[in-house]
């Protein structure tokens, strides 16, 4: 992974530069000391890591415009930060950077129930947001699987999605506007509690920009009423193939359940192996699960499992009480911890059109061959978003090197076969350097445009997203 | 100007030094002054997968023609495109890239979401010709900025989209409206209430003195929610089902109750809780105006005499915003952007579109 050479100049002002922002921020927001920096040297993507210049924790959108002041008179890269949880390497720092965490602004601005919406400062992890409407009978839909732990701030740089936006949607569809500070300080607020702002989507663009355009500082969420009740059912088939058919009968047939989960075989037995959850011994193993009232649930499963019954399923498994559902989810919520105890893994997040998941299963079998590394699956099958875990052992000289060669190789085919690169995840500096797979450098350029304009001196988050050689012109140094 | 490919029309971009006006079908967008360019001559359907729920067209596609073709395989465009030709005095044939240009969205929108949200994907041409592919086809897709989500509802300032992918909905079995006469305000608070429940509504309007609670999906479910509403919003609702609760809200999305009502149209966002201050401050300050209320409150669609512009904005004072769909007037037509926002918007326009080609006067 190449990272822009640390710029010399800034290293050298390192006194200087926390000095200014010691003088704006109170006593414990600035850390410098290579010991209390060492925190926040990497985030989820583990692999790579790197100490910063220093790391600002503020407590307000001022203080957060202030840092942001210094930083851009003084011409220092800052690397936004929720809670650090990027499977990317999007708040990855590089050593010439400040680090700017927003964790400490987690208060709940403003709660709304009659107008559905909250207003939240971005530090505040995704699950309390649910947390603080909940009583009421609401929540917050979009659930990535790192929800008790990722910050919203995150989730708005990423465009976070989880296993229920099949039918809500991911962070895009959720969100209503946002405090935005630019790198030059200046406080924006765009959008606002009810949704269709007039003139240009500047929402929309700064949703799932990886932290280059602003730091976020709140936002407005929408929240919805909590459904009465949900339920999972598990169907086990033959073959990807079949269980692939069912997924798109049942979309063909106009159910929309929550969320439509796929395992395949080494994903299923190393979380039998790990969690004892009861799958059957299969090749594929759907997990769908339908909400709303007791009635509804059983409308909606009584559909679902007639086409089921129509794929000849090696098992079809309706929860019948509230322990069974849990067991159902157990095995499939353990997944990642259970391929975890096999080996180190890889997680890739490419999407493809449904129609084509038989086939690509197929091929990644092949690669998987072809690199001999194994290859759980375990994926959203509703709305295409893969997520393959490839196995290596990071004690191994080469593994990771191979392992990375061989998540590059399936990340290509999603492509090819009309998909993308991530769905949920990011690019980050994980997927930056295969963005030209996807991308001309025409629509490369356009999104650099957006950077020009909110950042025009490139310094929020810049060796990430675009490949170096894309944005080599545009970042400073 | 009807460039048939988008290869004309970059031809036609690259050599372009005079600005244009971009068309559609004229059906729902600002008449612009300058040298016409019709959107309409890059036609389509390039894919459609219905079992994926995905299709892709070309953006000079007449709506008619891409609503048929989804009919065909019993889906539609979730997010409800309202026909506004007749409050607007228009004729013509909507398209489907104006329609994304303005973002339309009818009263489907408060459940699944705008135009915007349904928007996989696109193809665009900029103010220097250049062929722009962003987004994609799939549902999930966070590869890179948004810039799906940039042009829709730019109103063709930003570049000439040429081909849209969205995500497309299965018909439900069913739908049924809940139908009462209410005060405004007691409708209002009804539609409120509604929207707080767990019942999955995809319709909460107010007109002509009825409120108007919409649910859709498979019979059983359609039936018990329907009669879970009722008893949670208590009074007197008869409920309107099938065909006739269709006819009911293709009205609201078209505002058949605002067609020859007034010379000026406008469209007012705000939060539902203030749906019934808004027209009492108008009122107040003398602009005299028929109103459809639409997502549960959120959206006022309001007919009025023309060149109260000023007023209408004095009178909502941060309350909500207000665009003009129709009218010669004394205000323009979009509010004015919020601090900060404006020389975004300036640097966005002049970076897409650095010589000034596309609508200029329009909203950037």
């Amino acid at each position: 992974m190449d990272m822009p050479v640390p710029d010399a100049r800034i290293l050298a002002r390192k006194d200087r530069i926390v000095a200014r922002l010691r003088a704006v921020l109170p006593e414990d927001a600035v850390i410098s000391a290579e010991e209390e920096t060492r925190a926040y040297e990497c985030d989820a993507l583990s692999a790579y890591r790197c100490l910063p210049l220093a790391v600002v924790l503020p407590r307000s959108t001022a203080e957060v415009a202030a840092a942001l002041k210094v930083c851009h008179d003084e011409g220092v890269p800052v690397v936004p930060r929720g809670s650090g949880t990027s499977l990317a390497g999007g708040a990855m720092p590089t050593e010439d950077s400040v680090v700017l965490g927003v964790a400490r602004m987690n208060a709940v601005v403003q709660t709304d129930y009659e107008n559905r919406f909250i207003q939240v400062q971005t530090g505040r992890t995704n699950l309390s947001v649910t947390g603080a409407v909940e009583a009421e009978g609401f929540f917050y839909a979009p659930d990535p699987s790192s929800q008790l732990a990722c910050a919203i701030a995150g989730n708005i740089a990423m465009n976070s999605g989880g296993a229920h936006c099949l039918k809500y949607g991911v962070t895009t569809n959720n969100l209503l506007g946002v405090t935005l500070v630019k790198m030059d300080g200046e406080v924006v607020t765009i959008g606002g509690p009810w949704g269709e702002p007039a003139g240009l989507d500047l929402l929309g663009v700064i949703c799932g920009s990886e932290g280059q355009l602003g730091v976020v500082t709140e936002a407005w969420l929408r929240i919805l009423p909590k459904p009465e009740g949900a339920r999972p059912v598990l169907m086990g088939f033959a073959s990807n193939e079949v269980a692939g058919e069912c997924v798109a009968d049942i979309i063909r047939a106009g159910i929309l359940p929550v969320a439509i989960e796929f395992m395949d075989r080494p994903c299923i037995r190393a979380c039998e192996a790990f969690a004892h959850a009861g799958y059957p011994d299969c090749e594929a193993l759907l997990i769908v699960e339908v909400e709303g009232s007791e009635a509804e649930i059983a409308e909606q499963l009584a559909a679902i499992t007639a086409i089921a019954r129509r794929h000849a399923p090696v098992a079809l498994e309706e929860a019948q009480d509230e322990a069974h559902a849990k067991r159902i989810w157990l095995g499939r919520k353990s997944a990642f911890g259970a391929m975890g105890q096999i080996n180190d893994y890889m997680c890739l997040d490419g999407t493809i059109p449904v129609s084509t998941l038989p086939m690509v299963l197929r091929r990644i079998g092949e690669i998987s061959r072809e690199f001999g590394l194994d290859v759980g699956n375990v994926f959203h099958a509703g709305d295409g978003n893969m997520h393959p875990l490839i196995l290596y052992n990071a004690n191994t000289p080469g593994d990771l090197e191979r392992c990375e060669a061989m998540g590059a190789e399936i990340l290509k085919l999603c492509v090819e076969v009309g998909g993308c690169l991530t769905g949920e995840h990011g690019v980050g500096i994980e997927k930056r350097d295969l963005m030209a797979v996807q991308y001309a450098p025409a629509d490369l350029e356009a999104q650099m445009r957006v950077k020009d304009v909110f950042d025009p001196g490139w310094l929020l988050n810049p060796a990430k997203v675009f490949p170096l050689a894309a944005s080599a012109g545009r970042r400073a140094g | 100007m009807r460039p048939a490919s988008e290869t004309d029309l970059v031809e036609l971009l690259r050599g372009a030094t005079q600005p244009f006006a971009l068309r559609g079908g004229g059906t729902r967008g600002a008449v612009l002054a300058g040298a016409g360019l019709d959107c309409s001559g890059i036609v389509g359907v390039r894919l459609y997968e219905p079992a994926a729920l995905t299709l892709v067209v070309a953006a000079g596609t007449p709506l008619a023609e891409v609503e048929a073709v989804l009919a065909a395989e019993r889906q539609r465009l979730g997010f409800e495109v309202p026909d506004l030709r007749a409050v607007l005095g228009r004729t013509g044939v909507s398209t489907i890239g104006g329609v994304f240009a303005e973002n339309a969205s009818g009263p489907r929108r408060l459940q699944l979401g705008a135009c915007r949200d349904a928007a996989l994907g696109l193809r665009f041409v900029d103010g220097t010709g250049a062929v722009v592919k962003n987004g994609g086809r799939v549902m999930k897709n966070v590869t890179g900025y948004d810039l799906v989500k940039l042009m829709a509802g730019s109103r063709g300032t930003l570049g000439v989209v040429t081909e849209i992918a969205f995500k497309v909905q299965a018909l439900p079995e069913t739908e049924a409206t809940l139908v009462s006469d209410l005060p405004a305000a007691a409708g209002l608070a009804a539609l409120r209430r509604a929207l707080g429940s767990p019942y999955d509504i995809s319709g909460a309007a107010y007109a002509a003195g009825q409120a108007l609670v919409r649910v859709e999906g498979m019979a059983g479910s359609v039936a018990y929610r329907a009669a879970q509403l009722r008893a949670l919003l208590g009074g007197d609702w008869a409920l309107v089902e099938g065909a006739g609760s269709a006819a009911i809200w293709r009205d609201i999305r078209d505002l058949a109750p605002l067609v020859g009502r007034g010379e000026a149209l406008w469209r007012i966002a705000c939060v539902p809780s203030e749906a019934l201050a808004v027209p009492a401050a108008l009122e107040a300050a003398g602009v005299a105006h028929a109103a459809v209320f639409d997502w549960g409150g959120g959206l006022l669609w309001l007919t009025c005499a023309a060149g109260q512009g000023a007023r209408i904005r004095a009178a909502l004072a941060g309350r909500g915003e207000a665009a003009r769909l129709k009218g010669a007037e004394d205000a323009p037509a979009f509010p004015p952007p919020a601090p900060g926002v404006a020389a975004l918007q300036a640097g966005l326009k002049a970076r897409f579109d650095p010589k000034g080609l596309f609508n200029p006067g329009g909203m950037v």
